[in-house]
């Protein structure tokens, strides 16, 4: 090791580096420094018995506290449960008119499902549940399956044409060309006489020479799911066609389209996914939107 | 003091202080990294997950490409307000198959590791399409081209062969019937669905086939194209472990 030199200047020692005539001090670093590092180095040690740290050839030593971040969290959601349940420990056991006799419970399924429906509804039926072109609106009184709370929270539960066994599940026939190939059920202007008919229904100053004669092929084809009135079934989820609420849209042309070749909306199913609280909560906070039957 | 100042050694000799780096960095590797290659605790004993059908790997090439990892992750962490919002925590066994994973670090849009089956195929067409459609609030682009390019498939069997190179447990027949997979799990109604079915099927512990893949026309028009296989990969992204039946003490980290 090259010998000692001592900065003049200073009086301490130098590294014996030098950079264009300027030379480099050795000083030590500062004493608090140090011993914070050293002090770190002992609190590590303290770490290493409580938290879990080092593996080993078949596991890792799990530290005295018995940490686990994931059991931690289950402990946190189950604790979170306890203290929603204390604050409406009736809504998983109360009928649905149970819950509204009580005006404190009622409250509280509500902001639980306004919340449930902004994080799980929302992205279809819109933030403020009045849908939009294929989703259906929840404010208005018009409903595909039913709006009484059983049939709403039925939906929500199961789904329409979903995963779940025990969906709700309905399909228009294909009347136009089938995609496979083959005779159409019914021809171009049949169907064109059928959309005549039903734009009729909302539109009673709609005139067209294809009315009549698309009332007949209408009782011969619709009426089974739709109803002689047109008024829809919600047991088969068949929309009402005489109100001006549609689903993708209530022009001629749409319903042409519809009946050619229809599109099925699905909607999935949350058993499983939300625990019966949130699904009833849900169920109460659509009903209560304004619609509700 | 001695020993304290033979530390002057390394600093003043290159060599030595990168061959003391490397030592140092190896010790950290050998006791951070290397333990979870071999450790049986590093991903969970679970039933119901299964390596990617040929389309839901397609779909999650698209996935790669178009940087979706960039705003979403894919990692439900365990915290209480994660659950409340996306379900389950994630589990390692879930992104064991994922290579390279898609965890992510930034979150501009929500987690999608359990976003399968929670809307409707539609949704995912018309939100991929163009997100303000169905998201008024929404700010992620829009990717109309999707619906538009026919998926080009034709080096499946060998992404196929390349994740078995890496470790997922692809049989001989999966990369040979790759391409017809892929086609069938598009066309519910075609013949190859149920061989697909069989093939990625798995047998849980009381021997009923679970994890099933789902063949339906994604795209909605009949096509493969990229959407078709990018929906059907997000259609069943977190569906494959059942936490109905998941023992959450069996596997406390």
């Amino acid at each position: 090791m090259a010998k000692k030199e001592i900065d003049q200047h200073s009086g301490i020692e130098t590294t014996g580096h030098e950079w264009d005539g300027l030379k480099e001090l050795n000083n030590p670093l500062p004493r608090w420094w140090v011993y914070i590092f050293y002090a770190c180095i002992v609190w590590s040690v303290g770490y290493f018995v409580l938290y879990p740290a080092w593996p080993g050839i078949t596991g890792y030593t799990a530290g005295i506290l018995g940490h686990s971040s994931r059991l931690e969290a289950i402990a946190d959601v189950e604790a979170l449960k306890t203290v929603r349940e204390a604050s409406a420990k009736d809504l998983v056991t109360a009928s649905f008119d149970q819950i509204r006799a009580k005006p404190a419970l009622m409250e509280f399924a509500l902001a639980n499902g306004r919340a449930a429906f902004a994080n799980n509804c929302a992205p279809c039926h819109g933030t403020g549940a009045t849908g939009s072109t294929g989703y259906p609106n929840l404010q208005d009184d018009d409903w595909l399956w039913g709006g009484k709370i059983d049939d709403i929270a039925t939906t929500i539960r199961y789904g329409i044409r979903s995963t779940s066994d025990q969906t709700r599940v309905s399909q228009m026939q294909t009347f136009g060309p089938p995609p496979g190939g083959g005779d159409p059920v019914l021809k171009k202007d049949e169907i064109a006489a059928i959309a005549d008919f039903v734009f009729s229904l909302s539109n009673p100053d709609y005139k067209a020479a294809g009315i009549d004669n698309g009332k007949k092929i209408f009782a011969e084809n619709c009426i089974a799911c739709h109803g002689e009135d047109a008024k829809g079934n919600q047991e088969l989820g068949a929309p009402n066609l005489t109100d001006k609420i549609w689903l993708y849209s209530g022009t001629r042309d749409a319903i042409v389209a519809q009946v050619t070749n229809p599109r099925h909306g699905v909607m999935p199913t949350w058993d499983g996914k939300l625990d019966d609280m949130t699904i009833k909560s849900l169920a109460l906070y659509v009903h209560d939107l304004g619609g509700g039957k | 003091m001695s020993l304290m100042d033979k530390h002057v050694v390394l600093e003043k000799n290159s060599i030595l202080l990168v061959l003391g780096i490397i030592i140092v960095i190896a010790i950290g590797g050998l006791v951070e990294i290397v333990p979870l290659f071999y450790l049986k605790s590093t991903i969970e004993k679970v039933e119901g997950v299964r390596p990617y059908t040929p389309l839901e790997l397609a779909g999650r090439m698209i996935y790669i490409r178009e940087g979706c990892y960039n705003c979403h992750s894919q990692m439900i962490r365990p915290l209480r307000d994660e659950i409340e919002r996306y379900g389950h925590f994630s589990l390692a066994a879930e992104s064991m198959y994922d290579h390279p994973f898609q965890w992510g670090s930034k979150r501009t849009g929500p987690d999608l590791a359990r976003v399968g089956a929670k809307y409707s195929d539609q949704w995912h067409r018309e939100h991929l399409a163009n997100p303000r459609a169905v998201v008024p609030d929404s700010i992620m682009p829009g990717y109309p081209f999707l619906a538009r390019t026919d998926l080009d498939y034709r080096h499946i069997a060998a992404l196929v062969q390349a994740n078995r190179l890496v470790g997922v447990p692809y049989t001989d027949e999966d990369i040979a019937n790759a391409e017809t997979d892929l086609v069938a799990q598009a066309n519910p109604d075609g013949k190859d669905v149920k061989a697909l079915q069989d093939r990625y099927a798995v047998k849980s512990a009381k021997g009923e086939m679970i994890s099933i893949p789902v063949a339906r026309d994604f795209s909605g028009d009949g096509k493969v194209t990229e959407l078709t296989a990018l929906v059907a990969y997000l259609q069943m992204l977190g569906t494959l472990v059942d936490f109905k039946i998941y023992d959450d003490k069996a596997n406390p980290r």
